[in-house]
């Protein structure tokens, strides 16, 4: 950053002088930064705090494991077990679907992808709540996909397609799909073509180049993309409850259902507090293998 | 859990939200003389509203602020801020009951009114029922072609062949489990949770969906999602009118109750709490009798009160002809086992 202001440089070449400007610099900055922090830590680090606190305190009111010492019963092994499982075939899914999409957007001209563009976005911008009864209405026993199967003649029974794992997948896939495609779009718009002309031009075969050239510059929004879903997939509520039929069971629904249940928010922040470090865990644990924090400016 | 179904959880938080934040905004922004009921949205909520809120008041001569509630969690932030905005608030049996033993309402006193005919487990020291509701039997007439009698119907795939949907609360399946494994009706309680789950496990692959809200119980019957499913009553009879080939039987239903209670320090208690007992007189407790279908009065004497129409005592839930059929859910079993069965109940169900 400091190279921005070099560029102009002083009227005496004084080292000391780039010193200060450095430090003024980094003052200036850190104070702009400050109604953000401020924000930030009122809205989000006091709160989080403020349960990390509540989780130790048991029902009457001493400090106390009894909040983590609940989590082993089954119910909640279960859901734990669930939640990740699911977080990771929709990560997984909307990798496969969303990287040909974003792919080809990214070789559209212009005007062909922002067509395109409009119909990623445009879900995007519908409630949560009626794509997921939309798909309700085309999985359900008597719905339109089962119907059209029984009549084509290709299967003679409805088969469950809603209210189980599959249903719960396929909503959610559809829900963060433009998380994927999103940040892999703009990593690959970014790709010089020249390069791909290059690979070819020294012999590499379409896939080749795709394999070798294109792939590994799009990486950055891969990754990108990947956390983005893998992460909001863990804390959904809305699609499991609709279309899970009550037998997928998904961490935030046990939380809600534990303040609800519960007569101390102990409870609920125990799982809240659970989630987070295993959240934490998985994504440092991710930055060490992909060097995720590259893509945020850590060197 | 009475017929709470419309607020869906994920609304039920934001309510438990507002909720808190509104406890502590200065009383001086609500110094108004009206009292502040709080209950459930949705179609019962108006029909709860029309029936006994509006005609006590009116009686009384006060003015009421409706809100909405987060359920219990919502009211017990309120009373542990020490200045809850709400003066009464309806909820559902096991949560009143969970309330008087927490200490969050004020106390009702209901000995010194002689017109008062209320079973024991539909009242506490705090605490008064208002309405019935049931979970009844209903299934769908194209595809379960001889009427299911019992729960022991419900549970048997072969005689009656069909997708079945249940609560996905443990609250009122257990109960029903118990009575279609042969407990007798006045043998329900305590519950034997045990024998319960094992028998959910037994029928649990002719179970396609354990419902969450009213609002999809409703649709599953409707859609025909389902052929058969234990749903509430005033959920069930809007699809029978619609015409839907749905049919569904008071026998071996469960009568639940919600119930209405003050809580503690609300601003206008005393008032609140003459609301309460007016909303449980006889003449006002035959509203429902006359307005909302498959709800029924908790007040037995509101049946002496004036001459009901036969079609009005068929489709009140608590009429003598009905409650005959039907079991008493008890309030204060829930109160006090209702987390270890919920979370054996969610174990069962999701293993």
């Amino acid at each position: 950053m400091t190279s921005v202001i070099a560029a102009v440089p002083p009227a005496s070449s004084d080292a000391s002088y780039f010193a200060r400007a450095e430090r003024r610099e980094a003052w200036s900055f850190a104070l702009l930064a400050v109604p953000g922090l401020v924000v930030i830590g009122l809205l989000l680090i006091v709160p989080v705090g403020w349960l990390f606190v509540l989780s130790f305190i048991g029902k009457d009111g001493g400090v106390s494991l009894e909040n983590y010492a609940r989590l082993a019963q089954p119910v909640y092994v279960i859901t734990f077990v669930t939640t990740f499982q699911i977080a990771g075939i929709v990560t997984l899914g909307s990798i496969l679907l969303g990287y040909p999409v974003a792919y080809l957007l990214s070789q559209l001209s212009p005007r062909a992808a922002a067509i395109c563009m409009i119909f990623v976005i445009l879900p995007f911008w519908t409630s949560v709540l009626v794509r997921t009864y939309a798909w309700l209405v085309l999985l359900q026993r008597r719905g339109l996909i089962n119907s059209w199967l029984v009549s084509l003649g290709i299967i003679n029974e409805p088969i469950p397609l809603v209210n189980n794992f599959i249903g719960t997948t396929i909503g959610m896939l559809h829900v963060l799909l433009p998380f994927m495609i999103l940040p892999l779009y703009s990593s690959m718009k970014t790709i010089d073509t020249d390069y791909l002309k290059a690979a070819s031009s020294c012999g590499a075969s379409p896939m080749r180049a795709f394999w070798d050239v294109f792939f590994p510059l799009s990486r950055p929004g891969l990754f990108a993309g990947t956390v983005l879903v893998f992460i909001l997939s863990l804390g959904f509520y809305l699609t499991p409850a609709l279309l899970g039929g009550g037998r997928v069971s998904m961490w935030s629904m046990q939380i809600a259902t534990n303040v609800s249940t519960y007569s101390n928010w102990g409870a609920a922040s125990a799982l809240g507090v659970l989630l987070l470090v295993v959240t934490i865990a998985i994504l440092a644990a991710l930055n060490k293998v992909f060097r995720v924090d590259k893509l945020y400016g850590g060197r | 859990m009475t017929d709470r179904t419309d607020s869906a959880r994920r609304r039920r938080i934001v309510t438990i939200v507002g909720a808190a934040i509104s406890a502590m905004l200065p009383a001086a922004a609500m110094a108004q003389e009206a009292v502040t009921v709080a209950g459930y949205g949705g179609a019962m909520r108006k029909g709860f509203d029309a029936a006994l809120v509006n005609p006590a008041a009116q009686k009384l001569g006060l003015k009421i602020r409706s809100e909405t509630h987060g359920d219990l969690p919502s009211i017990r932030v309120q009373v542990q801020s020490g200045a809850p905005a709400w003066d009464l608030v309806h909820l559902g049996g096991d949560e009143c009951a969970r309330g008087e033993s927490e200490g969050l309402f004020e106390p009702l006193d209901l000995s010194k009114l002689d017109d008062v005919a209320i079973p024991a487990a539909a009242r506490g020291k705090s605490w008064v029922a208002t309405n019935y509701y049931s979970v009844v039997l209903a299934w769908r007439t194209d595809k379960v072609k001889q009427p299911p009698k019992s729960w022991a119907d419900f549970w048997d795939a072969k005689a009656f062949p069909g997708r079945r949907a249940v609560s996905g609360l443990a609250q009122e399946t257990l109960e029903i489990a118990l009575l279609a494994d042969g407990v007798a009706k006045d043998k329900l309680y305590p519950l034997d949770v045990e024998r319960a789950l094992a028998a959910i496990k037994r029928l649990k692959p002719q179970i396609g969906v354990f419902w969450t809200t009213g609002a999809q119980s409703t649709q599953l019957i409707k859609d025909g999602e389902v052929d058969l499913i234990a749903i509430y009553g005033s959920r069930v009879s809007p699809v029978i009118e619609d015409g839907s080939a749905v049919q569904f039987s008071y026998d071996q239903g469960l009568l639940g109750y919600g119930c209405i209670a003050v809580p503690k320090g609300a601003k206008n208690a005393a008032k609140a709490k003459e609301l309460a007992l007016a909303m449980i007189s006889p003449e006002i407790q035959a509203n429902i009798i006359e307005t909302m279908d498959n709800y029924g009065p908790v007040n037995a004497k509101a049946y002496e009160v004036r001459k009901f129409t036969p079609e009005q005592l068929a489709k009140t839930n608590s009429s003598p002809q009905n409650a005959a059929k039907q079991v008493l859910i008890d309030a204060a079993w829930w109160a006090k086992n209702g987390d270890k069965a919920e979370e054996a109940f969610k174990s069962a169900i999701l293993q």
